[in-house]
């Protein structure tokens, strides 16, 4: 076969050059192919992380900073008790919102991967519950407001129904409001990559259990769960990440009464005091590549897609 | 059909408390933002009007919110189409499984696991040194990109994953040209996810505050326009923006879906009749 393409391409001089691409080594064509995601990568990803790191051993006056190679910034992290409030806070959020958006997920996901019966209806029903994703958290955490204020609709309604006698004052500008608005935010990471495994599991398995005398927990738990894990991960992977990464719903939903380690970066930004808010990065982004690594020992992620 | 077993209807409740709770809020600050003008942040309703919607484009009233949008819009189509080629060019390049791409998968997947502050921050410094201002329509393009690239290529992996190579196949066995077998056979077929990653690649560079908070520069794009008016609006034009800017969302959305909608439907109307004689 070669052979003849060989001698084709000899007396056809116009074919060889169709044909040259074909011989170039698959490592040329992809690296091509791959280069505008490599360059961007490297300019948008790797560059700013190295920056942040070198920044972490800088030094900063008041109004600028200057090169140095100095442990300063780390000295300071790690001697002030603050840092580790933060970022116990930090881990707080992120088991707390974990543990609810996969109880949530899960059970929306299961409902759609089994108890909806036709393909159409599954993926409408799917589209409604992704819809949000694509429209601003911003907004989405504003449009908590008049359920959540002291004379808001959760409590006006609380007090209604004859539950409390005075509004409680810890629905807004709370824990609380901050762990809502990130399963209101997040929950969907959940649902997406569960809904996906779900979908792959062979129906005659969940029969097969059946038939042999399981009950629907005892499927639920021994057939569903063990080969939903792969999604269950990737969901897991998703919200802790972003919730570790989070200021910005912190800030708001607490009305700037808690803070986890995304704000203690923002609030030295603010200050300009951008060495001391990179030395806090690097350990944050130490903390969340530790978290992944545990968590991706448990899955391979290209076998998933 | 079997009966539903009763575990449905408990789960068909919770679905739907579920879908109450993604849309609840934002069902209610579209009807708040129709507040009277004297209303307020909250029920009970101080009358009806469309007052807040007009007190958007005073710009006194609520700061340089065109201008924001504007500039947004305009990102959101910049990294819209960078999102769509640079992602069809990597999910090819990933097909010949080169030395080095597993590397470069897992620095994409870093791309989207990393928190964003450190992105925004990252860019900001680099610009900073090199003297450069930041500018939204650069350094904030660039710090989008490693936000919208990994769920365009994630898309494409579960696209090609589930290729048909014999098409391809086909294509050269007939004389194609590795470009005509991509630009007549592998594009097309591929068509209808593409709208899905310039879905992706758009809604989630116009939402996107995080990466752009330290590397839009002076000019604001939308999502950094509202949260400035969090910690000073204190009026119900806040619902107003955040309806309108909903509704743009949800315009968005509809017009990609009819976009695929479109695509299948045509392609089933010409689609082959092999067979049809037959029964």
């Amino acid at each position: 076969m070669t052979a003849e393409t060989e001698v084709l391409s000899d007396s056809h001089p116009a074919e060889r050059t169709e044909r040259a691409p074909r011989r170039m080594s698959r490592h040329v064509v992809g690296w091509l192919l791959a280069s505008p995601l490599t360059v961007i990568l490297a300019a948008f990803l790797i560059l700013p992380i190295i920056t942040i790191v070198v920044v972490s051993f800088w030094g900063a006056t008041e109004f600028s900073i200057y090169p140095a190679f100095q442990f300063d910034n780390y000295e300071f992290l790690f001697s002030s008790p603050v840092t580790y409030t933060v970022f116990l806070n930090t881990f707080k959020y992120a088991a707390i919102t974990w543990v609810c958006t996969l109880l949530i997920g899960f059970t929306v996901a299961y409902f759609l991967a089994f108890h909806i019966r036709s393909l159409n209806w599954q993926i409408a029903l799917f589209l409604l519950c992704t819809i949000p994703f694509w429209t601003s958290n911003i907004i989405r955490m504003i449009s908590w407001i008049p359920f959540l204020g002291r004379n808001g609709i959760g409590n006006t309604a609380l007090i209604n129904a004859g539950i409390i006698d005075e509004p409680l004052e810890w629905l807004l500008y709370s824990d609380f409001a901050v762990i809502l608005a990130f399963v209101h935010l997040y929950t969907l990471f959940m649902v997406v990559p569960i809904f996906n495994s779900m979908m792959r599991i062979d129906r005659s398995l969940l029969e097969a259990a059946r038939d042999n005398g399981a009950s629907g927990w005892q499927t639920l738990w021994n057939v569903v769960i063990p080969l939903c894990k792969p999604g269950i991960m990737i969901g897991t992977i998703f919200v802790i990440t972003l919730v570790m990464g989070d200021f910005i719903t912190v800030r708001f939903m607490s009305g700037s009464q808690s803070a986890n380690v995304g704000r203690l970066i923002s609030n030295d930004i603010g200050l300009l005091q951008y060495p001391s808010a990179a030395a806090t990065a690097v350990v944050l982004l130490c903390t969340v590549l530790l978290v992944i690594a545990i968590l991706m020992r448990f899955v391979d992620i290209r076998k998933e897609l | 059909m079997e009966p539903r077993p009763k575990s449905f209807y408990a789960l068909s409740a919770f679905f739907a408390l579920f879908i109450l709770f993604l849309y609840g809020p934002i069902i209610t600050i579209g009807i708040l933002s129709f507040q009277g003008p004297q209303g307020g942040l909250t029920f009970p309703m101080n009358g009806v009007s469309v007052h807040w919607f007009f007190d958007l484009f005073e710009q006194q009233a609520v700061g340089d919110i065109w201008g924001s949008f504007w500039r947004s819009f305009m990102l959101g189509l910049m990294v819209m189409v960078t999102t769509v080629i640079v992602s069809v060019a990597a999910g090819l390049a990933f097909r010949h499984r080169f030395a080095g791409s597993g590397a470069l998968f897992y620095l994409t997947v870093a791309s989207l696991v990393i928190p964003s502050i450190l992105i925004s921050l990252g860019v900001g410094l680099i610009f900073n040194q090199l003297g450069l201002p930041v500018y939204w329509a650069t350094s904030g393009f660039g710090a989008q990109l490693t936000w919208t690239l990994p769920f365009g290529l994630l898309i494409m992996f579960a696209v090609f994953n589930r290729f048909d190579k014999s098409y391809e196949e086909a294509a050269r066995d007939q004389g194609a040209t590795a470009w005509q077998t991509f630009a007549h056979v592998v594009l097309p077929i591929i068509a209808p996810s593409l709208i899905g990653v310039a879905l992706f690649g758009f809604t989630l560079s116009y939402d996107e505050f995080a990466r752009t908070l330290l590397t839009a520069g002076s000019y604001n794009t939308l999502p950094l326009e509202i949260f400035g008016m969090t910690t000073n609006v204190t009026t119900p034009v806040i619902y107003a923006l955040g309806t309108l800017t909903t509704m743009f969302s949800f315009l968005v959305i509809g017009v990609f879906f009819l976009i695929v909608g479109g695509i299948s439907r045509r392609r089933a109307k010409a689609g082959s009749d092999a067979g049809d004689g037959l029964v």
